[in-house]
């Protein structure tokens, strides 16, 4: 080995909020990049002794082990409620849910939806990626109209299933939440775009002006059948004609 | 010298909630229980604590599941159809380590049932109920006086050994009052530390909180220690009330309000020279065996009487075996049995109480 004469300057490095362990996630998918983003701002707010992580079932079940932060596993769908119960007993705490489209807004819809009206002082991260990762491919309440999925072989239809559930905009009708974003990570602006959204949201709890809700486009090349790079195009061509991306509520 | 008041059971419970040191419930409306809730929403605040009218059954007991995980004292109550809604989040409970204590001020049953008194929880209370291997310590008070004790014993169970505790009532219990002398409060900052709680996780590794493990070892051998951790607890808090049954012939077993009518029976026998006596489980988990077992080697009959179809009448017979006869008498549907009521069905069996032994 070469010995380096010259100073070093470090210009980028793991954030030391994320631990150092192999993620669970298939290739090309969506989510460790969003776990890297929040430890990335659990750095910049200087949170990390103070933070707890509070896990969904899905995908991301694991959650808790990627941060070098106190973490909590939930029952499926009920993240909100157990997160309403540790800050409401220590509001010192910075706590976050992260939870799929099935946890957030099947499941746990009625958790999700009070925990947002009562105004809590959190911060939610809802990955939204249109399917059930976890259980194979199932549908989501968010899969697309037509959308194939394991349980809706001819795709979606809307006559059987409904239409797919537009979980910001019903949040940001209620009068208590703070910030409601709904953002993606098909290209670097964007991807720019999530990490301001994420560190918005939760400088508003630190700041204790109440609850947030950043919504993520995400992809599933696994079960969606596409290569990340057409994953990555669906989402820009198609899901945001669904889902526009974009602040709907900020009230800090 | 402290005051005596009088007050409700579903009242007398809240207050010994706080009393115990907590300072932090989560509830929903349901009747028989409401005044529980609604005395939490006034008192809890003056003492400082968080009280959240949940969105449902379902909410609140995991907003005690992260209350407790962040280290709080905290409870919880309903009645029969929310208790129902409540069983996941306390399997979950249970499957993470996490205390908590549970009110169950129970309606009849079952479906939506109506609001009056029942006892038709039994087996959902005592054998689980929510998914998986756990088990929940009961304690079932006969008087509203004991229904405080019983609940402040509940929270120091709860931490003591890491498990949901649930504290079971019925709804003659929630509604009726009694005078009662509280024990002092316990000051908050005076309980023990709990190093695994979520508290941040500064200048220590982080402290994690779940019931999912995926390797079977890692989980068998999880499962394994709880167990040892329930052993622990059958061999150490059992308890139950004997009354009256030194020369019984005949025994009634019995809990809660049930338990108390009986008393009055086993003194409207005791004049008519009828040699009645009771065992009231205040476990109900962990079940009184023991003591059942030694009453059913001199007594010729075990008579369970029970606001239900015979639910705690399976732990009777557990324990008696066939030592002694083991009849049963049951209300259903928020019908109270009376003392007479009983009496008339002990008299079924008094003609067992002959020298001869004719009556087998």
């Amino acid at each position: 080995m070469p010995v380096m004469t010259q100073k070093m300057t470090k210009v980028f490095e793991r954030p030391r909020s994320l631990a150092d362990i192999e993620f669970t996630y298939c290739p090309g998918c969506h989510h460790g990049l969003i776990t890297r983003i929040i430890a990335q701002v659990i750095d910049e707010l200087g949170i990390q002794e103070r933070t707890v992580v509070v896990g969904p079932v899905g995908c991301s079940v694991f959650v808790y082990q990627w941060f070098r932060c106190d973490g909590i596993q939930s029952a499926h769908g009920r993240a909100c409620a157990v997160a309403t119960g540790i800050k409401r007993v220590n509001p010192d705490l910075i706590v976050f849910t992260y939870q799929g489209d099935g946890d957030l807004a099947a499941i746990g819809t009625a958790e999700s939806i009070h925990a947002a009206n009562r105004g809590e002082n959190i911060t939610v991260i809802f990955i939204n990626n249109q399917i059930y990762g976890m259980t194979g491919g199932q549908m989501a309440p968010t899969t697309l109209i037509g959308q194939w999925a394991t349980s809706c072989p001819d795709g979606r239809d809307a006559g059987l299933a409904g239409y797919p559930i537009r979980f910001s905009e019903m949040v940001a009708q209620l009068d208590a939440p703070v910030y409601v974003t709904r953002q993606s990570l098909y290209d670097q602006k964007r991807i720019m775009a999530t990490s301001r959204a994420i560190k918005k949201a939760f400088q508003y709890q630190v700041e204790c002006k109440g609850y947030s809700l950043v919504e993520i486009l995400a992809n599933c090349p696994t079960s969606w059948h596409m290569t990340p790079t057409q994953a990555n195009k669906h989402i820009a061509d198609v899901v945001t004609s669904v889902f526009p991306l974009g602040d709907l509520v900020d009230r800090g | 010298m402290r005051d005596k008041i009088l007050i409700a059971g579903n009242d007398a419970i809240a207050e010994a909630g706080i009393r115990a040191g907590c300072r932090s419930y989560f509830g929903y409306p349901i009747t028989p229980q409401n005044e529980l809730l609604e005395y939490m929403s006034a008192h809890m605040p003056k003492a400082g604590g968080v009280f959240v009218q949940a969105e449902s059954e379902i909410g609140a007991i995991n907003m005690c599941y992260g209350a407790s995980a962040a280290g709080a004292r905290t409870m919880t109550s309903s009645s029969g159809p929310g208790m129902s809604l409540k069983l996941e989040g306390i399997s979950y409970l249970a499957g993470s380590d996490l205390p908590c204590v549970i009110v169950n001020v129970a309606r009849g049953g079952p479906g939506l049932g109506n609001i009056a008194p029942g006892q038709g929880d039994y087996f959902q209370a005592t054998k689980g109920g929510g998914h998986g291997d756990y088990r929940m310590i009961v304690l079932a008070p006969a008087t509203i006086p004991e229904a405080t004790e019983l609940t402040m014993l509940a929270f120091d169970l709860a931490d003591k050994y890491r498990t949901p505790v649930l504290v079971l009532v019925d709804g003659v219990l929630g509604q009726m009052m009694e005078p009662v002398e509280f024990r002092d409060p316990v000051d908050p900052a005076t309980l023990p530390p709990k190093p695994w709680a979520l508290t941040g996780a500064q200048g220590r590794p982080p402290n994690i909180v779940t019931s999912f493990f995926l390797d079977p070892q890692e989980l068998s051998e999880l499962n394994l220690k709880r167990q040892d951790r329930y052993r622990r607890i059958v061999t150490q808090e059992v308890r139950y009330e004997e009354f009256e049954t030194g020369d019984a012939t005949i025994v009634i077993a019995a809990y809660g309000t049930v338990a108390r009518i009986a008393r009055t029976t086993v003194k409207l026998a005791r004049n008519e020279g009828i040699k009645l006596g009771l065992l009231r489980p205040i476990t109900l988990w962990p079940f009184p065996y023991a003591p059942l077992r030694a009453l059913s080697n001199r007594v010729k009959v075990i008579l369970t009487v029970e606001m239900s179809a015979g639910q705690m009448l399976e732990d009777v017979r557990l324990a008696v075996a066939e030592r002694a006869e083991t009849p049963f008498y049951g209300e259903m549907g928020g019908i109270v049995p009376t003392p007479r009521g009983i009496l008339m069905e002990v008299k079924k069996y008094a003609s067992y109480d002959a020298e001869d032994d004719q009556g087998f």
